[in-house]
Order: C-alpha cells, then sequence, then structure tokens
C-alpha cells in the first residue's frame, strides 16, 4: 500500500503544480470513453475523462472532510474558527484578508481615548453601551411581562426613567428643585415609588383581562345552548364577533364544522312546460344532427379524422400501421342517455306535465299511473307494481322537500282525465285478462296466447308479457324478450298472408313491435335480416330456375315497410335498410308484370322504394323504370315509341296493355279512392267497368309516384335524361283526354313539372384539392426514462420502476463512496501508524544516542578519575 | 317356306299368363332358332313381339333380335352381297343352304326395319333397347361384313345401317334429347363419329331442301344436339378408339385421318348453319361457338358470314356473335369494318339486364384496351355507358363504373369528360346526342359525365361509393373489373348482410304508431289497410 501511495502523492503533487490547460492537453491523463455510436443530438458528459485530475479531487475532498472528521474522533472539544468568512470557500482569499483588516481598523476606530488602555472596546447588551447601563444599579426589572419581556420600549423608558441619561439629567435637576421645596425624595424611595406604580399597573391590567376572558366563557356557554336552535342557520358574522382570540384551534374547528354542515338548500328549479317542450326540441336536433352524418357517410368520417403524429420516415402514402380505434358517440348510447335522463326528469315532476311530448317513456309513465290506479282497486302483480310505486314514493319524497322553498305544484286536470279513460278501459279488460304471462318459448306458444283475442287485447297481452319479463327482473328475461321480437314478427307475417290479412291487428303491434326493437336492436336486426335473406334466397333460387321471379307476397311487403318503420332509411350504409333496399330493387327488375294484382304489388315496392329514399334524395333507377314500365303497360298503341323500356318489361307481348283502359264509360265514371293493400292477394271483379276503374286507380298512384319522384329528383344533374322516356310517353303516348279531370291534372302536373327548361349544367371539374400542408417534422414526444426500456404500463407502474431504478443506482455509488472511504481511511491510518513508528524510532534513537553518549562520558569520566 | 309362316304364328295366348310365358317364349324361340335351321319360322314369331302392345313384351323382343341376330351374323348365317329380292329368290337356282341365308338377311332387314321404327316408341326404354340393339347390329356387321367385297382394300363399315340409325335420331317431330346423350357414348368411337357426322350433314341438306326455308325448331334442335355432342379431338395421335377396326391399311382410311374428320365437322356445321335458325337456337349455337366449333374447324373463316349475319341481328344475338367474331379478329386477321360502330350501336339499355352481360363487358373491355383508338370513339363509348347507367341495377353499376373509369385511364385525352377545367361555372345543355349511331358525330367529347354525378346519389352505398372517384383525379392503375363482371344482385344483397357493424344497429328515432305512417307517408296515401 505503501507504494502506490507514494506514486499518487507524487502525481498529485506534479498535478498541482500544473495548470488545467496542461493537465488536459497531455494524452497521458485523458481517458477516452469511446462510444458505440453516436446519436445526433444527445450530448454526452462523459466522453472525455481525466482520472488522475478525477482521482486528486476526491482525495482532496476527503481530505478536508472525512480526515477532518477522523481528526477530531473521540474529541469533545471543537474548534471553530469565527474568523471573517473563514468558512466561506467562495470568497477570495485576498478578499478575506482584505475585509478582515477593515473590520480590524473599524474597530479601533471607535476608541475615545488612545490613551485608555482598558477600554479598548465598548461592550454593549441589547444595543447599549455597557459602561453607560453599569452607572444605574438597578436592571431591568426581572419579572416583567413576559409580553415585554426585555424590551426598553421608548415609552416605557420615558414614563419610568424619563430616558436613559436624561433621567440622570432630570434628576440631578429634581434634586435641585426638591431641595428648594421640601424635603428631597432620597433615591432609594423614587425607585420604590417606581416600582408600586408599576406593580399597580401590571395588576390592573391583569383584572382586565381576567374580566374578558370570564365574558367570553359566558358567551361561549351561551352559545351552546342556542347552537342546537342555529344549526342550520348560523349568522356567521356573529359567531366570529363573538368568538375572538381564545382557544383558536376550537373555533376553527367549529368554523369548519358549520361550513361543511348540511344546509336546506333549494332544489332544482321545477320545469316549465317550455323548457321540456325545448329539451325534446334539442333531443331531436341532436338526433337529427346524428341521423344526418350516418347520411353523408363515410365520406364525413375520413374528413373528421383528426391529425395524427407523422414521422420524418412517413412516405405519405396513406400506409398507417396502427388505426385509430376511437369509438364514436353511439347514437343508441346518446339516445338512451337522454332517455334516461328524461326519465328522472319525470320522476321529480310526475303528475305535472304527462301529456308533453310523445315518447314512449310517457307510456311507461302513464301505465305506471295505471298500475298504480289498479293495485289500488285490488290485489295486483308484486313485481309489477312495487317496481312503480317505489318510483311514485320516491317523487312524493322529492315533491315535499320541493314545497319547503318552491312554489307549489298544480296538477293538470288532463292527466288525470285520461287516468279515469284508462281506469275504465282497464277495468273492461280486466274482466277477461290474466295480468301476468309467461314469457313465450316458442312461436306457437305466442299464437296459443293471443289466439281468440281482439286485436286491442292481443296488444296488451303483448305489452303484459314485455312488463312481467322486463330484462331489470330477472337474468333470463333479456334473452325471452329478445325471442319475442322474432315471434312477434314471425306472428305478423302470418297475418299478413291469411286472407283477407289482418292488417288491423297488424297495425295495433306496431308500436308493440317499435318498443321491442328500441330495447333490442340487435336482436330486431338480426330477425328482420333473416326474414330478408329468406325471402330473398328464395327468389333467387326462382330466378336461377325460371330466370324471373314472382312478386314478393304481402308479407314481405309488409316486413319493409316495417323496416322502415323501425330502422332510419336516410343511413349512408345500415345492416338491414341495405338489404331491403337491394331486394326491393331486385324484384322491381327481376319480376315481370303480368297480373292487375302484380301490379298492386309493384306499386307497393315503388312506394316503399320511394320512402326509402325520401329523406336522402338518393336515386333508385329501378324505381323510375318500373314507372315506365307501368305507364308503358297503359298505353294503346305501341308503334314508334321513341323510349325503351327495361326488362322486366318489354315493348310488345302479350300482357304489354294490362292497363289499357277498355270502356269509356269506365273512365268517366271512375273518382279516385286509395287501393287496398289485400288487393295483393287476389282481386275479383264484378264487372268490366269496375275493373277500369282498378286500372285508373292503379294509374293515378303512379302517375302520383311519378310526381313525387319528379319533385326528389329534381336536383340531380342528370334530371332530364333520367325521366326524358317517362316525357316522352307522357307527351306523346298516354291518352288522358277520356279520362276523369283528377286524372288530367295528375297527367298535366307531372307533364309540367318533368318538362321544364332543360337545366344547364357546368362541366364536371375535380374537386378543388386542398394545399397539402408542408411537412411539419413535429418531434415525437417520448417520456424519457433514466432506465433503459421503458417496462410496466400504468403510470404508477413506471413511477416504481423508475424509483427502483434510481435506488439501486444511489446504493451501489453510496457502497462505492464507503469502500474508497475507507480505504482513505485505512491509508490515513497507516501513514499516521508509520509516522508515529518513525517519530518512536527517532526517539529511540535519540535516546540510544544521549544515553552512548552519557555512557561515553561517563567512561571518558572514569578513564580520567584513573 | 313363306307359306307355312301363318301356321306357325300363335301369339294369341290369353292375356292373363302373356307377361311370364312371352318371355319365356320368346327366349325358346330364339335358342330354337339358332340351334336348328329346322325352326327357322319362329324367327317371324319373334319380329312380332316387336311389335306388340306391351313394353315389356317389345323389349324382351329386342334383346331377343339382339341375340338371334349377333348370333347368326357371327356364324356368318346371313347372306353377303347383292340381296335378290323374295320373289327372286324363289324362282332362282339356289342351293338351301343359301336360300335359308337369304331368308335369314331378309328377317335381319325387317329386324332393323322394326327397331329403327321402334326408336320412335313412347317408351324410353324401350327407344334405348332398339338403339343400342341397333348399335351392336351397326358393330357386327363392321366385323362380319354383309357387303360382299370385289376388291382387298374396300374399308368396311355398315354406313347405311349407321345413316339410317342418325337419321331416326333427328326426327322431324320429336325432341330425341335423351336418345341423343344415350347416343352420345357412341360418338366417342372415331369411325362413328366421322361417319355420323357426314350423315348429319346429309341429313341435314336433305330435310332443309324439303323445308324450303322455313324453319323446322324441332328437327334443328335435334342436329343441334347431336352436332353439340360431337366431340372433337384436339390432336391426330388421339385417333385411337375405333368401333371396326380395319383388316388392312387402317391409316389410309378416311375415318382415321384428322383431316377428315374436321373436314366432316366443318361440312356439319356449315350445313347447320347455312339454313335460317329459330333465335333461341341462333343463341345457343353462339354460346358455343367460340369455343366448342371453331376452334375444331379446318377453314374458321367460313363462320365469317355466319357471324356478321348474326352481329346484325341485334340485342342478345350480336352480343354472342361478339365472341366468335373476337375470335376470328384476334386469331384469324378478320378485318372488320365499321366494328367499332356496330359495337356502339349495341349498347342500349337491355345491355345490362340480359344474362350474358359479363361475357359483353369481358369482350369490350378487351375491345377497348386497345391504346390505338381515336379519343372521340372512346368518348363516345364512356358518355354512352354512363348515360345507360341511369337505368342499371347496382350489381352492373358496380362494374360498369370501373369500366368508364378505365378507359379514362387508358385515354388521358379523355380526362375532359370528368375534368374541363377551360370553362368552369359555365352551365351548358348536355351536347351529347343519344340517337346518333355514329360515334363521331355524337360529340361525346364535348360532353361532361353528369350522369356519374347524379350516380353519386345512388341508393346502395357502394355504388355511391364508386361513383365518387371521379370527383377526384383517378389513380395511375387500372381497377380490376373481372371479378365485378360476375357480380349477382343476391352476392350483392348477402354482401350487405354479411358486414359486420362495429358499432350499434342505428334505430329511427320517430316513433312508429302505426304501419302505415312515418317517412313521408306515400305507402298511406295511396294504399288502404284492407
Amino acid at each position: 500500500m505503501g507504494k502506490p501511495q507514494k506514486k499518487k502523492s507524487l502525481a498529485d503533487k506534479v498535478r498541482r503544480t500544473k495548470t488545467t490547460t496542461e493537465i488536459k492537453n497531455n494524452p497521458f491523463e485523458v481517458k477516452i470513453n469511446r462510444k458505440k455510436f453516436e446519436v445526433l443530438g444527445r450530448k454526452t458528459k462523459h466522453d472525455v475523462g481525466l482520472p488522475g485530475v478525477s482521482r486528486s479531487k476526491a482525495i482532496q475532498k476527503r481530505k478536508d472532510t472525512l480526515l477532518k472528521e477522523y481528526k477530531q474522533k473521540d474529541k469533545s472539544n471543537k474548534f471553530i474558527d469565527r474568523r471573517f468568512g473563514e468558512y466561506d470557500t467562495k470568497m477570495a482569499p485576498e478578499d478575506k484578508i482584505l475585509k478582515r483588516f477593515a473590520l480590524e481598523r473599524q474597530r479601533t476606530n471607535g476608541k475615545k481615548d488612545i490613551y485608555n488602555l482598558n477600554e479598548e472596546e465598548e461592550l454593549t447588551h441589547y444595543g447599549q453601551s455597557l459602561s453607560e447601563i453599569e452607572k444605574f444599579n438597578d436592571a431591568l426589572d426581572s419579572d416583567s411581562d413576559s409580553e415585554e419581556k426585555g424590551l426598553l420600549s421608548a415609552e416605557l423608558t420615558a414614563s419610568h426613567f424619563g430616558g436613559g441619561g436624561g433621567l440622570l439629567r432630570k434628576k440631578t435637576a429634581g434634586e435641585k428643585g426638591s431641595e428648594d421645596g421640601q424635603k428631597p425624595k432620597s433615591r432609594q424611595e423614587l425607585i420604590e415609588e417606581l416600582i408600586i406604580k408599576s406593580k399597580q399597573e401590571k395588576r390592573e391590567r391583569q383584572n382586565q383581562k381576567e374580566e374578558a376572558q370570564e365574558l367570553t366563557e359566558k358567551l361561549d356557554q351561551d352559545w351552546k345552548s342556542i347552537q342546537f336552535i342555529l344549526s342550520k342557520k348560523p349568522p356567521k358574522s356573529e359567531a366570529k364577533e363573538d368568538e375572538n382570540k381564545p382557544k383558536l384551534e376550537e373555533y376553527d374547528m367549529m368554523v369548519r364544522e358549520l361550513g361543511f354542515d348540511m344546509k336546506a338548500q333549494p332544489s332544482e328549479k321545477m320545469k316549465t312546460p317550455e323548457e321540456v317542450a325545448r329539451e325534446e326540441k334539442e333531443r331531436l336536433h341532436k338526433l337529427e344532427a346524428d341521423r344526418l352524418r350516418r347520411m353523408q357517410g363515410d365520406v364525413e368520417e375520413s374528413k373528421s379524422k383528426k391529425q395524427v403524429h407523422w414521422s420524418a420516415d412517413d412516405l405519405n402514402d396513406g400506409f398507417i400501421l396502427d388505426k385509430e380505434d376511437k369509438r364514436a358517440l353511439s347514437y343508441q348510447d346518446g339516445k338512451w342517455n337522454i332517455e334516461e335522463e328524461l326519465e328522472k326528469e319525470k320522476e321529480g315532476e310526475e303528475g305535472d306535465d304527462d301529456d308533453d311530448g310523445d315518447d314512449d317513456e310517457e307510456e311507461e309513465g302513464e301505465s305506471g299511473q295505471e298500475e298504480e290506479s289498479q293495485s289500488d282497486a285490488e290485489s295486483e302483480d308484486e313485481n309489477d307494481g312495487s317496481d312503480e310505486e317505489e318510483e311514485d314514493s320516491h317523487s312524493d319524497l322529492d315533491s315535499e322537500q320541493d314545497s319547503e322553498g318552491e312554489e307549489e305544484q298544480t296538477p293538470k286536470p288532463s292527466s288525470s282525465v285520461s287516468e279515469e279513460e284508462q281506469l275504465a278501459q282497464q277495468e273492461a279488460a280486466k274482466a277477461e285478462l290474466p295480468y301476468t304471462f309467461t314469457a313465450p318459448e316458442s312461436y306457437s306458444d305466442l299464437k296459443s296466447l293471443i289466439h281468440g283475442h281482439t286485436p286491442e287485447k292481443q296488444c296488451l297481452i303483448v305489452e303484459r308479457i314485455q312488463k312481467c319479463n322486463h330484462p331489470s327482473l330477472a337474468v333470463g328475461n333479456k334473452l325471452k324478450l329478445q325471442k319475442l321480437f322474432g315471434f312477434l314478427l314471425e306472428y305478423l307475417g302470418e297475418l299478413a298472408t291469411r286472407s283477407p290479412p289482418e292488417l288491423g291487428t297488424i297495425n295495433k303491434l306496431i308500436p308493440q313491435l317499435y318498443g321491442l326493437c328500441q330495447l333490442f336492436p340487435d336482436a330486431a336486426c338480426k330477425a328482420m335480416q333473416t326474414v330478408l335473406g329468406d325471402s330473398a334466397h328464395e327468389m333467387e333460387e326462382a330466378i336461377e330456375v325460371k330466370g324471373r321471379a314472382s312478386f314478393p307476397g304481402l308479407d314481405m311487403l309488409i316486413y319493409l315497410k316495417i323496416t322502415a318503420l323501425l330502422f332510419p332509411t336516410s343511413d349512408f350504409r345500415h345492416p338491414v335498410v341495405t338489404p331491403a333496399l337491394m331486394y326491393i330493387s331486385q324484384a322491381l327488375t327481376k319480376c315481370p308484370v303480368t297480373t292487375l294484382e302484380e301490379v298492386t304489388s309493384g306499386l307497393i315496392l315503388c312506394c316503399l322504394a320511394l320512402e326509402y329514399v325520401t329523406l336522402s334524395q338518393r336515386f333508385v333507377p329501378e324505381l323510375i323504370n318500373f314507372l315506365l314500365g307501368i305507364l308503358h303497360l297503359a298505353v294503346p298503341v305501341k308503334q314508334s315509341l321513341g323510349y325503351t323500356v327495361v326488362p322486366p318489361f318489354r315493348p310488345v307481348g302479350k300482357n304489354c296493355d294490362l292497363l289499357v283502359i277498355r270502356s269509356a264509360e269506365g273512365a268517366e265514371s271512375w273518382s279516385r279512392k286509395t287501393l287496398p293493400l289485400s288487393g295483393v292477394q287476389g282481386l275479383s271483379f264484378l264487372s268490366e267497368v269496375e275493373r277500369d276503374h282498378y286500372r285508373l286507380s292503379l294509374l293515378a298512384t303512379c302517375l302520383d309516384l311519378v310526381k313525387r319522384s319528379v319533385l326528389l329528383y329534381k336536383s340531380l344533374s342528370s334530371f332530364d335524361h333520367i325521366f326524358q322516356p317517362i316525357r316522352i310517353l307522357l307527351t306523346k303516348h298516354l291518352p288522358v283526354e277520356s279520362c276523369s279531370t283528377h286524372i288530367k291534372d295528375l297527367h298535366q302536373e307531372v307533364l309540367v313539372s318533368v318538362s321544364g327548361a332543360p337545366t344547364l349544367q357546368p362541366p364536371l371539374v375535380f374537386d378543388k384539392k386542398k394545399p397539402i400542408p408542408l411537412k411539419l417534422f413535429t418531434p415525437k414526444i417520448v417520456e424519457v426514462l433514466d432506465y433503459g426500456k421503458k417496462r410496466g404500463s400504468s403510470k404508477q407502474e413506471r413511477e416504481r420502476e423508475r424509483l427502483k431504478h434510481k435506488y439501486k443506482k444511489e446504493f451501489k455509488g453510496a457502497l462505492r463512496e464507503i469502500r474508497k472511504d475507507t480505504k482513505f481511511l485505512a491509508r490515513e491510518k497507516l501513514t499516521e501508524i508509520m509516522s508515529r513508528d518513525l517519530e518512536r524510532k527517532r526517539k529511540v534513537k535519540e535516546l540510544f544516542g544521549s544515553l552512548a553518549t552519557q555512557e561515553g562520558e561517563w567512561k571518558a569520566m572514569k578513564r580520567r578519575k584513573k | 317356306m313363306a307359306t307355312s309362316t301363318s301356321s306357325n304364328v300363335n301369339v294369341d295366348e290369353p292375356e292373363g299368363v302373356a307377361n311370364k310365358s312371352s318371355k319365356k317364349d320368346i327366349n325358346n324361340k330364339v335358342d330354337l332358332v339358332i340351334n336348328n335351321r329346322k325352326h327357322a319360322n319362329y324367327v317371324f314369331d319373334i319380329l312380332e313381339y316387336l311389335q306388340a302392345d306391351k313394353e315389356k313384351d317389345v323389349v324382351c323382343a329386342v334383346n331377343a333380335c339382339n341375340k338371334l341376330f349377333c348370333a347368326l351374323l357371327k356364324r356368318g348365317d346371313l347372306f353377303v352381297g347383292q340381296l335378290p329380292s323374295e320373289e327372286d329368290m324363289l324362282s332362282a337356282e339356289h342351293s338351301a343352304e343359301q336360300k335359308y341365308r337369304m331368308f335369314m338377311r331378309h328377317r335381319y332387314n325387317s329386324c332393323t326395319d322394326l327397331l329403327l321404327e321402334l326408336m320412335h316408341h313412347e317408351s324410353f326404354q324401350v327407344k334405348e333397347g332398339a338403339l343400342l340393339t341397333l348399335m351392336k347390329f351397326v358393330t357386327m356387321e363392321g366385323k362380319f361384313p354383309l357387303l360382299a367385297v370385289d376388291w382387298e382394300e374396300h374399308y368396311h363399315f355398315p354406313r347405311e345401317l349407321l345413316k339410317a340409325v342418325v337419321g331416326q335420331l333427328l326426327s322431324e317431330k320429336e325432341d330425341m334429347a335423351l336418345l341423343i346423350s344415350r347416343f352420345q357414348e357412341f360418338l366417342e368411337m372415331e369411325d362413328v363419329r366421322y361417319y355420323v357426322m357426314s350423315s348429319v350433314s346429309d341429313s341435314v341438306a336433305r330435310v332443309m331442301e324439303k323445308a324450303k326455308g322455313v324453319a323446322l325448331p324441332v328437327y334443328q334442335g335435334n342436329v343441334f344436339l347431336l352436332a353439340s355432342s360431337v366431340c372433337m379431338p384436339s390432336k391426330e395421335a388421339e385417333l385411337s378408339n375405333f368401333l371396326v377396326k380395319q383388316a388392312a391399311k387402317q391409316e389410309d382410311w378416311k375415318a382415321a385421318k384428322f383431316k377428315e374428320h374436321r373436314r366432316a365437322f366443318e361440312r356439319m356445321w356449315l350445313c347447320f348453319l347455312k339454313y335460317k335458325l329459330p333465335s333461341s337456337m341462333y343463341k345457343k349455337v353462339l354460346v358455343i361457338l367460340h369455343d366448342s366449333i371453331l376452334p375444331h374447324m379446318s377453314k374458321p373463316t367460313l363462320m365469317i358470314d355466319f357471324l356478321t349475319a348474326a352481329y346484325d341481328v341485334g340485342g342478345a344475338i350480336s352480343l354472342l356473335a361478339l365472341n366468335g367474331l373476337f375470335v376470328l379478329i384476334h386469331q384469324h386477321n378478320l378485318d372488320y369494318p365499321d366494328f367499332y360502330k356496330k359495337l356502339y350501336g349495341l349498347l342500349e339499355p337491355s345491355v345490362f339486364h340480359v344474362k350474358y352481360r359479363a361475357r359483353f363487358f369481358h369482350l369490350a373491355n378487351i375491345f377497348l384496351s386497345s391504346s390505338h383508338l381515336p379519343v372521340y370513339l372512346v368518348a363516345a363509348f364512356a358518355k354512352r355507358l354512363s348515360r345507360l347507367a341511369l337505368t342499371a341495377p347496382p350489381a352492373a353499376l358496380l362494374m360498369v363504373l370501373p369500366f368508364i373509369c378505365n378507359l379514362i385511364r387508358r385515354h388521358p385525352a379523355c380526362r375532359v369528360l370528368i375534368h374541363r377545367p377551360s370553362a368552369p361555372d359555365e352551365p351548358c345543355d348536355d351536347p351529347y346526342l343519344m340517337e346518333e349511331d355514329d360515334p363521331a358525330h355524337c360529340h361525346a367529347l364535348e360532353s361532361s359525365l353528369w350522369e356519374l354525378q347524379t350516380l353519386q346519389k345512388h341508393y346502395h352505398p357502394d355504388v355511391a361509393k364508386a361513383a365518387m372517384a371521379i370527383n377526384k383525379p383517378l389513380t395511375e392503375e387500372e381497377d380490376d373489373i373481372s371479378e365485378l363482371l360476375e357480380l349477382s344482385a343476391y352476392e350483392l344483397f348477402e354482401r350487405g348482410l354479411k358486414q359486420k357493424e362495429k358499432q350499434a344497429v342505428p334505430l329511427e328515432f320517430e316513433v312508429a304508431t302505426q304501419l302505415l305512417g312515418g317517412s313521408g307517408g306515400v305507402l298511406g296515401a295511396h294504399f288502404s289497410l284492407e
């Protein structure tokens, strides 16, 4: 250990002599840390190291600290250097010396008498020169108030002493004066007087204080007695005034408590009917906006996509690895949320305005009332009743609370009237129908449940099934009701296929179906899709075999109509509506028209197609083709047409004059009336005139549809070309002279709207391209972690990981330092021992030397004696 | 001998036992005839059975004839050479042996006549039996020829018999589809095929001459069935399957030569197509023309007349003729004047609705793929197609929209159709003339494809999206329309159903209260719940 120690010390010595630049330029001193690769923009601290320098620095630091401590070990005394700036490392030594010198000079400067060696320094106590204070033998009153301890305020000194030196002078003057008048008071007396005075004052002050305290205590007690009364409405300001200084914490606590205390809060304001209506309007607005967005389709979606981070390596080829899976605000959710809110509001104000808004929630609310009234009348189904009653009791509670501060509620008379009606209806129904129904497990179950009842009762039964099996009541209920939708749909189909079709019943069941659909959109969607898919498959098979198909039956027409009722028809793409439109289109192009029944179903399909696109104003070529074909059927002379009909219609053929009016008599006596939907299933006419009437009705319908579609497609750029064939047909070929005025008017109307001036179109140009923004290399901000890879997912985990890493690093560093310290200390100890040994050796040698000299001298003396 | 026949006929048996006993009877008699010449007269009984009323008897008799005459042919018990008439036979001097043979040969002839008649029997089983027996006879005759060979190198094949069979197959009154498909197995044989083909052409020539230009749908249907079931070999080396093996010089036989086969095939078809065909037949022929007729003809160019005639007919027939014409133009250097003009003329609204839509657009795509076409022509096609697209069903639209875009891509000068920046905001009437037949004069280049703009509002989302393509500059690479060609409406429908909706299904927010309400109430305005 000795050798390297020496070497090091030698190196240190050399280093100390040299300047830093010299060291840095010396290649033997520099250690370069080789990097594997350069990272652009990263600053490195440790690329060049000066190991010698840093080692000597470390040693120096240890010498300054550790070594000192070691030396001070086991020593209780401490030497503290009080010299100016002794431990101030920032100060330059020259400055220190200068400052010290200046201070020294200042001190000596203030001497009064250069010859007075004793009074070299003026000693002070609390800023007063001791030399001056010493002259009065009474020091400060030791038992004076702790509040004013040691403070010789000007006031005090003035009252008591007249202040310092002044007092002395006064005193002397007073003495002189008193000497003149009466017997002058001695100094002793004066002081005693003063003492008494001050004691008196003190006592007075104490008394005052005690009184105040008593008063506050009394007040406190008073307060406590009335605290309960005032618990709701604390006169805060008063309390504050009362409780001033004493018991600060207690007071604070109480204030806080009061702050947190329950106060009677004003409940939410009652909604006026206008407000409710406005909310309903807003809700509808929102839904409408949502619908429009879906109508625009994906085009808009892509536009609204927000800017994402662009890497510098991005080729701008649109290739993105990770997709944004952000779920857009779902329509359904929005709806339900809103409805729930509405429901809550309704709970709060039940009975106030039931007839506002035509939501199905309202229906529920009403039915709730019904149920309640029923439960009054007789024992009721438990599930049902308790549910509703609970709601009611809540609302009661609310209203009670409300009534404290708010205006009174005014129940409207209208609701009670409706209630009564409902009650009466219920009474009538009660006679026969049970109130609970198990959910049907199969279609035949449902049929047996509703079989033989009137449409109204069937409706009621379905409603009760729905209520008894509400999803919130039991686990399996959701599935049961989902099935119910399918069964109901099947039932409607069956009703439509009966002859005559029971369309009235279907009509009654529509609200039920709608309600179920709202509850289970997915199940409804699936059920509808299966119905459509099966029918389309059938049609496709017929087409493959025969090359044509027959028109879908009334049940399918009803299903298509129901689709339009349950699902939004204006969506750009919809899982049910789009296939349904495809189905209609397929039927309109592939089914040849050979009978009047088929004309009827074709026209129904046209109506449906038109309904589907009324909102979205989308173009359905098949619709125009079919209407043209139908009109073509009414053209008596099929020569030199000037237009071409599209399959399934043929320019000439055996069924091509299906709608030609046979007799003038029939044409004249016709009057417009709506067609029966059951006409699809079969028509029977008593006479040819009646047949002609039917033909004319079909023709009128067709013309009206043409009119509607003309209005719908007016804005399309190829409007002229789309309606060109129809225009030719109407102007040149269709005989309307003999028909009644209604047809003539309709014909004229359509003709006018179709043959307006040809619309002029600007030539097509591409969409204006948005200028591509300059690529900005926005830095990708990545959290810099002081440990390697990113581990852990959550923030806490990452923080934990970071701390763990830091701890480890610090631990290692500390260990290393400790090791170095011990090494240093050992070295120091060794040098100490060595130096001690050396000293001892030297001393021993010395002793030996002196002894030897002594011995020598003694021998010499002995020799000399001899 | 003929005198003794009447005594031996005892067919008037009681009806009850007829079935089993007649079968036994027939079989007994066949055995007797074969084994002993004494009982030769039983042949008459057997032939009598061929005309019986009962189906089963007839079938038995057919089988018996098959057995009997095959055995006789094998034994050489039938007279060979020019057969004298029966009267001559009696009067002339012949040995008993020869007389027997002549007698048997006469019976054989009458048997084949009867069998040929039976080919029109109402029962298919009988028909089939007769056909098979006749073909068996053809085989046996090929092996044991009945014609006297006057020189060594004569190729013997029972041409006459086969011709008679073919003549019966090509009936003028009856649809022989089933029998012809049964017959197809014999057409595998090279020699049978060859002789059938030549007999078909003879028959057609004869029958159609007689009809004098009037179409005979049934006959022509039969001819077409038979002709189209001829399956030609593609190479000479494949000619190895013969019904009749020739003793000498097999290679020199006409039926063994591939070239002769092709010639016969060609003659047959030309003969058939020379006469006026009903339109359904036209379509049938045109459908198979390009891949089962043209490749096997020695001179396909001979079809030009037929094809151009068909091309001029118009409608679906023209569309179908296009395929054959394409082969001729493509492989045989046919120069067709005004081809594109006619192609342009074919574009009618029905083009999107006919069954052969995929085939037509496939070919149109090929015809219009040339980059050397004049711009006005391509523009005219694009414009006309987009005008017609206004009446097309969605499945066709999904195909025709990329088709139009491809046209514009191939001919960048056509870009003005969708992008005319020179005169923006200057509304004008469409200068395109739909009625003009000549693409050169229809002013398509001065127009824009507003129809596609209209179709952007189409109800089907995919169509609307496809039409949106013209809003932006078209991409460089062409759309692949080969998959879209066959897209059917039902496939499109199913695609719509299978589309997985990630979000919840949107619902109508307007509360439905009645069946006929909602969305404008168009249905409610015209129809009532009755």
